[in-house]
């Protein structure tokens, strides 16, 4: 009786929140109430399954509904995909295998400039023939080749620093992804790589392959109204895959022989773990999944330049993994949708509810302090441009208090034989 | 070639100012690096904050027409203890707030903390100067005799603001070296960072000396933000992060942990860091130029770790079990 009560009252919360954006597109509120309809499927006490359907419903149906009445649903929806994909990928590297690495940043500009610059014409300026930009149907193959480039940077920056002490190891990561900025900026000469500071515009999009199978079926859609739509289903496919790899990456012999080294190091290879060769991989591992993140990163934006890729970028992921709970695959999910959502919706409604203050001409009556016009409030305070102090505090007062995230990895693992363990 | 030899010697000159800044941030790191074998990212941040408690204090001395009628010498003074004093003071309570309650936790938890701490100040200066001055880029107000010359004979000339620099970098380096090898109070610091339990059983009130680690080295920091200040004139809150992140491979470079070293990887990155801006641009024919020199700080410290990480003056760093 009781599991039948969950499953409608969830039912039902999701019903009403769908129907509350429905009728206010506008309200900020009424979405994140929506958006918490996700944590909610995860806590609820029913069968994985039933779950499973939930989040299905949600993600697959409804978010693409009401993106259609408020298209800006979507475009958040896409970036908090992209930044689960990222977080889900450092969480490997830090989560699983214990490296902090600062400068994970590097390996999402290698994807994104990789299809950036063979997808447009910027390639055309360093190979001749005007073979470029590549037509879209180009784009699935450079998917793999982004998830490749990514494991061979990492690999390669790997092989050298992976000896050193965690603290240097972050230090030289942040400065690898230092490094990767000034070449973006500056190799547009003496050949012209990368348009330097400028960025490179326009980038091919995906192709609409189901473009055909629409016609024979009578609809005809605009390309502007589908992209939207069609990356939002491509981050979600991205997500799932990432999620999956995780999991499967978890449990597998690598998964735990890398926990084994986050917990000691010097334990794991007395029992014959191979210390080098694991953590390479799990740097090849997180640097594929960046990689290939900053190419749909690309693909959505059409444009990108030096500015989406820096050390600010790298600490957000890092704080979404250290929040949510480094090693845990929800918690991770969790950190990125939450510190994404507050980001993108809760900041930047301060700052216009704060702009809308300051026009409106009101005196406002504070208790002790007596009238105060908010005009006076300087314009250069708005709460969106301090994404840095939120972060900051939050890796402040996690390590503090809560060191191991809000939904913290398990402990205690099932043992070989499936049972629980102690 | 005749061009490289006619700017040699101005170039020398940025390289070692550059390097005695440098220098002084670098103590800070390789202070703290000492006595808790852990990297304060937020280093950078206290410089910073050095630098804009100088302009603060500038700024109204200016506007009160107080800054033409009191000797430089004394504002300099003033300007140099208070940026040091509160720079110091920032340095401790960091301390106390992020790092204490921290101590004896796995080494990357201190770590991520400090990254955060260094974020949440740049944007907490940020807030309080966008309140205060509703802008957070800020001028040094120019102080006469400082800004003028020294003619040296032909073409040279003497910046009176980097003799400045570099003179009050080496009086704080002295002091410091008096400072800790002998007083008391610099013994138990070496104490502390030779062996904490041993100094603890011999009396060293070892959590008032870590403390005091991180004021002196958030005063030296503090004195080179004032002397950045001073020096290049313009100042915002993320100005810290680059000259940090090169002190902290200064520090590395000299061996981190080892005071000497700190202060001889400063000058020598400083230096290098200043040829290489001005002279690869004259060896690849304008192909390469400035804009790669913070490249070469990052290779250095990247080939300084994986070849060397002991640093050129190799004091041998323990791995905590």
């Amino acid at each position: 009786m009781k599991r039948f009560a969950y499953v409608f009252g969830l039912a039902g919360y999701i019903a009403l929140a769908s129907l509350w954006v429905y009728s206010f597109p506008q309200s900020v509120f009424a979405f994140l109430v929506f958006e918490a309809s996700l944590v909610g499927i995860y806590f609820c006490p029913v069968a994985d399954k039933l779950k499973l359907f939930f989040l299905v419903v949600v993600t697959v149906i409804l978010l693409p509904v009401l993106g259609s009445v408020n298209g800006y649903y979507l475009e958040v929806a896409i970036q908090v995909g992209i930044y689960i994909a990222l977080a889900l990928g450092l969480n490997i590297v830090v989560g699983f295998a214990g490296l902090l690495n600062l400068g994970f940043v590097a390996f999402y500009a290698l994807g994104a400039y990789l299809w950036a610059i063979f997808g447009s014409a910027q390639a055309n300026a360093f190979i001749a023939g005007g073979h470029f930009p590549l037509s879209a149907g180009w784009f699935f193959p450079f998917l793999f080749l982004a998830i490749a480039a990514g494991a061979v940077t990492g690999f390669v920056l790997g092989l050298p620093v992976l000896r050193l002490r965690g603290d240097y190891l972050a230090i030289v990561t942040l400065g690898f992804a230092e490094v990767m900025r000034a070449l973006l900026n500056n190799l547009d000469k003496p050949i012209n790589f990368t348009n330097g500071p400028r960025g490179i515009t326009p980038i091919q999009r995906p192709p609409l392959f189901f473009q055909g199978l629409l016609q024979a079926l009578g609809i005809t859609v605009e390309p502007a109204a589908v992209y939207p739509l069609y990356f939002y289903f491509l981050v979600l496919v991205l997500v799932a895959a990432a999620v999956l790899v995780s999991r499967r990456l978890e449990d597998s012999a690598i998964g735990r022989a890398w926990k084994a080294i986050r917990e000691d190091e010097t334990a794991a290879a007395t029992v014959g773990i191979p210390v080098v060769k694991m953590k390479l991989f799990a740097f090849a591992v997180g640097a594929a999944f960046a990689s290939v993140t900053g190419m749909i990163f690309a693909a959505k934006q059409v444009f990108i330049n030096p500015e989406s890729f820096t050390f600010m970028e790298s600490i957000g992921v890092l704080a979404m993994v250290i929040l949510g709970g480094a090693g845990s695959i929800p918690g991770v999910v969790l950190g990125a949708m939450v510190l994404t959502i507050l980001n993108l919706q809760l900041l930047k409604g301060l700052s216009l509810w704060l702009n809308g203050l300051r026009q409106s001409g009101t005196l406002l009556y504070l208790p002790l302090l007596g009238d105060f016009d908010p005009s006076q409030i300087p314009v250069q305070f708005e709460p969106a441009k301090y994404e840095r102090l939120v972060f900051g505090a939050i890796l402040i007062v996690m390590m503090i208090f809560r060191p191991q995230g809000i939904l913290p990895a398990r402990t205690s693992g099932r043992n070989a034989d499936g049972t629980a363990g102690s | 070639m005749e061009i490289a030899l006619a700017i040699f010697p101005q170039v020398l000159l940025d390289g070692l100012v550059l390097g005695f800044m440098y220098a002084l941030i670098a103590l800070g790191y390789t202070m703290v690096y000492g006595v808790l074998e852990f990297i304060n990212f937020a280093h950078s941040e206290v410089f910073m904050i050095g630098a804009f408690v100088g302009v603060e204090i500038l700024l109204p001395l200016q506007n009160t027409g107080a800054l033409a009628a009191l000797h430089p010498a004394w504002v300099l003074l003033m300007v140099l203890l208070c940026g040091m004093v509160f720079s110091g003071c920032v340095a401790m309570g960091l301390e106390r707030v992020a790092y204490r309650p921290l101590r004896g936790a796995p080494r990357l938890v201190p770590l991520i903390s400090a990254v955060g701490a260094s974020f949440f100040l740049q944007d907490l200066v940020r807030l309080i100067e966008s309140l205060w001055r509703n802008t957070f880029y800020l001028t040094y107000p120019g102080l006469g005799v400082i800004e003028t010359t020294i003619p040296l004979g032909g073409d040279l000339e003497l910046p009176v603001k980097s003799l400045l620099v570099i003179g009050t970098a080496l009086a704080m380096l002295l002091g410091l070296n008096l400072f800790v090898t002998r007083t008391k109070v610099g013994t138990a610091i070496r104490a502390v960072a030779e062996d904490p339990d041993a100094a603890s059983l011999m009396g060293i009130p070892v959590d008032r000396m870590i403390a005091l680690t991180f004021f002196v080295g958030g005063a030296m920091g503090g004195a080179a933000g004032v002397l950045f200040g001073l020096h290049y004139a313009l100042v915002n809150p993320y100005s810290g992060f680059i000259p940090g992140l090169k002190a902290f491979t200064a520090a590395v470079l000299g061996g981190i942990g080892n005071m000497p070293g700190a202060v001889l990887g400063g000058i020598v990155l400083g230096v290098v860091e200043a040829f290489a801006a001005s002279y690869l641009s004259l060896a690849t024919g304008g192909y390469f130029g400035a804009e790669y020199k913070d490249v070469f700080a990052f290779a250095i410290l990247i080939l300084i770790l994986t070849f060397r990480p002991k640093g050129l003056m190799g004091e041998v760093v323990r791995e905590r079990a």
